[in-house]
């Protein structure tokens, strides 16, 4: 077991892959010798070559499309998006033509390909470097989102979006990847896409998160104990699409209450699909509405330190919703 | 006068007879299929086209210096006979245009107009236009990534050149010297609004000397000319001197689409007069100079092609249509128990007893 922070741990899972299948490369903006702008990586380009590790021009469409081919080809490509806010010029290549080739073409194409993400707030990036736009691409079908909480999960689910034959979304809240080390199982340890991970057991009410929301939640819910003596079961998502109803419902089987919580704004976001599944499939559990806490509905994680506090979900305000829930 | 001087054009190309008479049937059998499929059409056996009627000349040329199995193209939606020289055959077309369920493009999913094939390294098309443009690169890329010896072609209109995906793709090709070669069809419309609304300057083939690569205009009426510049790119490719890109000026004959009447903004003399420049009437001429293309041949050639369509009509007609059932597949590359998103809704009801 190595102590990793899950920058570290997303390195290792990539560099682990492309010394294991030389079909693996990795395409972005400043990712050649610099390492990326947040040092994801770094060393890389050194050990692998500027082909197989290939700055590209800042083009984000080019680098997705660019991506779908090679992954027509028979490459396994990671492409970097520098930051999730910057992904919307490659929108047309991602839903036009990655998430549905393989449809379209009736199975005869596939694309193993993975765009990776830094996205989330709270690191003072404002409107345009905090998006937490993941409901875009869990709306799309055709592709898998994930969005990993630990290290050990941010490099076993890499190393299973990289050996997946479908495209994945692969979020990175960028916040959490310095934030803390964590033990990394050593060796080829993959996380399945698509099994959510119960991150703290509970009797009284459940909470659904995903990314830096699991290391908040997971602060509310001592809080909650110690204070309370309310017992949260906390369920880390992991992955958004295809989403892991089975542990999903039996937690809330077991606790009678759900609280969605997610960074993203509120309205339309992937808290409502969870909440939706949950009130049209657990109602015969449920003692309380179905809750969600999410971002609040403004066009972006404003700049000022006040005013990106105000923006910002954090363990306090898992807290109180939650208090009134288990009050419900 | 030298003797090499004397020599047919096609001999100094490195083609046989055989190759241009196959280049010429290759023609003839793509409009074939076109005008069969309009008819179809018609007769409300196909709900819409898009014709490559006009272009045949330039996408021929161009395919026939590619090699098919080896090479790969990411197509548009007049490349019927570009898809064809590549692989496609005509039950393969008709198939596609007719939603049968083992259409090799889509199994039925696509508008007719969407070529693509697996099975024959041509990329499965879609409506956006310029999107193509941007896998032919990928391919090249990873071609160039693992040093295979393999070139991309891919096909675009002019209005389609606009993109900025295309100026993303070229770009790109260009600053790593990949093998891609960009085959601009320029017909002069991009739907009702003519080139000079369209493209400023008046040349996408212009445009090429801003990334670093050679731009040439060739005639798509002059298939052999079309072929040249294709084999150069190609093997300039080859030597791993990166990208091409040749813009054929092409006509076309017939409306954008099913949908459309080009009467409404074209005048009817410049119609009328699309037919002198008709590349498979040009094709012939030419071909008959040489030598290599006689009345009994072209006879025989016609009677091939109309037998083809007709026995390729036939069997695609004659093909299962796809069922309901077989929507909800393939919508991952594995399938998705419970709990996921591929779950057809038939299914989870009835799981659920409603």
């Amino acid at each position: 077991m190595a102590e990793l922070n899950i920058l570290e741990a997303i390195r290792a899972g990539m560099d682990e892959e492309m010394a294991r299948d030389d079909a693996v490369m990795i395409l972005g903006e400043d990712v050649g010798k610099k390492g990326g702008v947040f040092g994801a990586t770094e060393g890389l380009w050194a050990k692998y070559g500027d082909r197989r590790v290939l700055d590209t021009p800042l083009t984000e469409g080019m680098i997705a499309g660019a991506a779908m081919g090679a992954a027509v080809y028979g490459l396994r490509p990671i492409a970097e998006m520098q930051f999730a806010d910057f992904v919307y010029p490659a929108f047309n290549q991602i839903v036009s033509e990655i998430s549905r080739i393989h449809y379209r073409s009736n199975g005869t194409f596939t694309v193993p390909m993975v765009i990776r993400m830094p996205y989330g707030g709270g690191v003072h990036g404002a409107l345009y470097h905090s998006q937490s736009n993941e409901v875009y691409f869990t709306s799309t079908v055709g592709l898998k989102v994930v969005a990993p909480g630990t290290p050990a999960d941010a490099k076993g689910l890499l190393k299973a979006a990289i050996r997946d034959p479908d495209p994945v979304m692969f979020f990175e809240h960028k916040k959490t990847y310095r934030l803390f080390k964590a033990e990394v199982p050593d060796g080829d340890t993959v996380v399945p896409i698509g099994r959510a991970s119960v991150a703290r057991p509970g009797k009284h009410l459940s909470i659904f998160c995903y990314g830096f929301m699991r290391i908040c939640a997971l602060e509310a819910a001592e809080t909650l104990a110690r204070e309370d003596g309310v017992e949260a079961e906390v369920v880390d998502l992991r992955t958004l699409r295809p989403l892991d109803l089975d542990t999903v419902l039996g937690s809330v089987a077991k606790t009678g209450k759900a609280l969605v919580v997610h960074e993203a704004n509120r309205f339309g976001g992937f808290g409502a699909e969870v909440a939706a599944e949950i009130s049209e499939r657990a109602f015969e559990s449920l003692d309380g509405p179905v809750t969600r806490l999410a971002g609040p509905d403004v066009p972006g994680v404003p700049y000022h330190h006040t005013l990106e506090n105000w923006y910002m979900i954090g363990p306090t305000r898992i807290v109180d919703a939650a208090r009134q829930l288990a009050a419900y | 006068m030298t003797q090499a001087d004397t020599r047919p054009r096609h001999t100094e190309l490195g083609l046989s007879d055989d190759d241009v008479l196959g280049m010429y049937r290759a023609m003839l059998l793509a409009r074939a299929v076109d005008e069969r499929m309009w008819l179809m059409q018609r007769a409300g056996k196909i709900a819409f086209i898009i014709s490559g009627q006009g272009h045949e000349g330039a996408q021929v040329g161009c395919s026939w210096a590619m090699r098919p199995g080896v090479d790969w193209m990411a197509p548009y939606y007049r490349s019927i006979a570009a898809a064809m020289t590549f692989g496609m055959s005509a039950e393969d077309i008709i198939t596609a245009h007719l939603a049968k369920s083992d259409d090799v493009s889509s199994g039925g999913r696509q508008m007719p107009g969407h070529y693509g094939g697996a099975r024959y390294n041509i990329v499965s098309l879609s409506s956006p236009v310029g999107t193509q443009v941007l896998h032919a690169v990928g391919i090249a890329m990873g071609a160039w990534v693992r040093g295979d010896d393999v070139v991309a072609m891919t096909q675009f209109g002019e209005g389609t050149s606009n993109q900025g995906e295309i100026h993303e793709a070229m770009n790109f090709a260009g600053v790593h010297r990949l093998p891609v070669i960009f085959v601009c069809e320029n017909n002069g419309y991009a739907i009702s609004v003519p080139l000079d609304r369209q493209v400023a300057g008046g040349s996408v083939a212009a445009r090429a000397a801003g990334y670093g690569m050679p731009g040439v205009v060739v005639d798509g009426g002059d298939v052999l000319g079309c072929y040249a510049a294709a084999r150069e790119a190609h093997e300039r490719a080859r030597r791993g001197e990166g990208p091409s890109l040749i813009e054929a000026r092409v006509v076309r004959l017939t409306s954008h689409s099913s949908d459309d009447d080009q009467r409404r903004y074209r005048e009817a003399a410049e119609v009328e007069a699309l037919k002198e420049r008709d590349p498979i009437p040009k094709f012939a001429i030419e071909l008959r100079s040489a030598g290599v293309l006689t009345d009994e041949r072209e006879e025989a050639i016609r009677a091939e092609v109309k037998a083809e369509v007709n026995e390729a009509s036939k069997r695609a007609e004659a093909r299962p249509e796809p069922t309901a059932d077989d929507a909800h597949e393939r919508v991952y590359a594995e399938p998705i128990p419970g709990g996921g998103t591929a779950v057809p809704h038939a299914a989870l009801t009835e799981a659920e007893g409603h």
